[in-house]
């Protein structure tokens, strides 16, 4: 996914963090350091689904698993900027905060944004997943062998 | 005599008004709340989740509440909701083997890369009810270990790399999907599998157990069973590429099961899959033994005659919405219906004793 190569990546990048913040988060981290832009809506937030599919097997055909609710939104600021967001879940104020983070990272402003907000949504992903995989290595089965059934 | 009739609305909305009131119980108790229910009663949520086939654990929470703990009816909820929901699209298949594993056990090998990691289970716990609990004691943190963030390879490419075991080679072929056109026989592997991991965690149970006691010989061990997230990726056509709209919890099972060959292939191990919404590991494992049994034409096995194998009825009998629905509405009105049946008994009698006394006059 942060194939420098690829031209989209830093979006993909930022868009998937956005998608997977904790509820509430981007704009409490938003709003602390910046005032919201004007903006106009292109297309309002709007709760869907999505089809989450699987593979046969972990690797083979595709299979329809169930599907999962997502919010999007997307929206231009005064300057022109479009953002999107397709975030997880069914919060229209979580999704306008993530469409105006992508806007507001393709002005001038991105440098202030990445370090004021994606930078802290970043290391709390970091963190609530580094906790859970400790937990789980906390669990791992160490074997030991009590007696050789050799003699 | 057919009789038009009409009624009941106000014992109706009265019936609803005691259901609302019910349903809080005594006033004296603090009332339960969504995130309780979502935080406290997890594996429910997981439940209604999956059956209900729509992650989202807010309203699986919200729909538990609603349905008084009643879990079937709290699925019915949420696939009620769920037709209500505009479709944005399907992901691209969620890539198992880069899950954040909270579990990850194999019954087929000892030593494996990535380990054995038993994950918050019930497994090895007594099953002595714990009265601490009905004390409100708080819990210590668990403890932690230094954690490496690899990926955890997924079992079954071990055994492929001798060549043991059958593969499940990657296409993009669109799958049938059962939300959007009915079930047909013959139903393949895809459209089984969705049907799967939506279907009755008893019934899917049952059926599994079955095959283990011997309708359908399929002896199974549990090649992995892995819990934990996975992003969800989508391609957003709008954008003209692909992102991270989320991510989910599954439970993934693969078992292993020894084939002796047939004209085309050689003896191998043969595999069963599950997949599920949530930390859901006795549906995940059920899913899988019956999604190898249902297998056996594929793989050129004999039809025993066994439930497990029969598609129509594991695939037509395992929804308990379906299921729910036509078994429940026969204690809606049947009155007209009934009334043409006790006409034609009372006919039936009247034409025996007519018969008796006939025979006894003769």
């Amino acid at each position: 996914m942060n194939d420098m190569s690829d031209p989209v990546a830093p979006r993909k990048s930022w868009m998937g963090l956005l998608a997977k913040a904790k509820p509430g988060s981007v704009s409490t981290y938003l709003d602390a350091r910046f005032k919201r832009p004007d903006f106009a809506w292109l297309r309002p937030p709007e709760i869907g689904s999505v089809m989450v599919q699987g593979r046969t097997g972990g690797t083979g055909s595709p299979f329809n698993l169930g599907e999962m609710t997502v919010t999007r939104c997307t929206l231009k600021l005064a300057t022109g900027e479009v953002g999107f967001a397709y975030i997880q879940g069914r919060s229209k104020p979580c999704a306008e905060a993530a469409a105006l983070v992508d806007a507001m990272m393709q002005t001038e402003m991105a440098e202030d944004i990445r370090t004021h907000v994606l930078a802290p949504l970043q290391a709390d992903a970091a963190a609530a997943k580094k906790i859970r995989a400790e937990k789980a290595a906390a669990t791992k089965v160490d074997f030991f062998t009590m007696v050789r059934g050799e003699d | 005599m057919y009789v038009a009739v009409k009624g009941g609305e106000r014992a109706i909305e009265n019936a609803h008004a005691w259901l609302a009131e019910e349903r809080r119980g005594d006033l004296s108790i603090d009332s339960l709340t969504v995130p309780q229910i979502r935080e406290q009663l997890s594996l429910a949520v997981n439940r209604v989740m999956a059956e209900g086939s729509l992650f989202d654990p807010d309203l699986a929470a919200l729909a538990i509440k609603q349905a008084r703990g009643d879990l079937i009816e709290a699925i019915f909820l949420i696939r009620a909701y769920r037709t209500t929901l505009p479709r944005f699209g399907s992901s691209a298949p969620i890539e198992t083997g880069k899950m954040a594993c909270d579990r990850r056990i194999s019954a087929t090998f000892k030593d494996l890369p990535g380990g054995q990691v038993l994950g918050p289970t019930f497994d090895y716990t007594h099953r002595l009810l714990d009265f601490k609990l009905a004390a409100d004691g708080e819990v210590p943190e668990g403890p932690t270990a230094p954690a490496t963030g690899a990926d955890v390879p997924h079992v079954t490419e071990f055994l492929n790399q001798e060549g043991l075991i059958e593969d499940a080679l990657p296409d993009d072929t669109t799958p049938r999907d059962l939300t959007r056109e009915p079930l047909e026989l013959p139903a393949d592997r895809s459209v089984r599998l969705q049907a799967l991991a939506r279907a009755d965690e008893g019934f899917t149970l049952s059926m599994a157990y079955s095959t283990q006691r011997g309708y359908a010989r399929n002896h199974a061990f549990v090649g992995e069973l892995r819990i934990g997230t996975v992003p969800v990726e989508m391609e957003i056509p709008e954008l003209g590429f692909s992102i991270e709209i989320g991510e989910i919890a599954v439970t993934e099972c693969e078992t292993v099961n020894q084939f002796k060959g047939s004209k085309t292939e050689p003896p191998q191990f043969t595999r069963g899959y599950g997949l599920v919404f949530g930390q859901t590991e006795r549906k995940a494992i059920s899913m899988a033994l019956v999604d190898r049994a249902l297998r056996w034409e594929e793989l050129g096995e004999d039809f025993e005659g066994a439930p497990a194998q029969d598609a129509e009825f594991v695939l037509y009998h395992a929804d308990n919405i379906q299921a729910t629905g036509f078994l429940e509405h026969i204690k809606l009105p049947h009155y007209v219906d009934f009334q043409s049946e006790l006409e034609l008994v009372r006919k039936l009698r009247r034409e025996a004793t007519a018969r008796t006394q006939q025979e006894a006059a003769e």
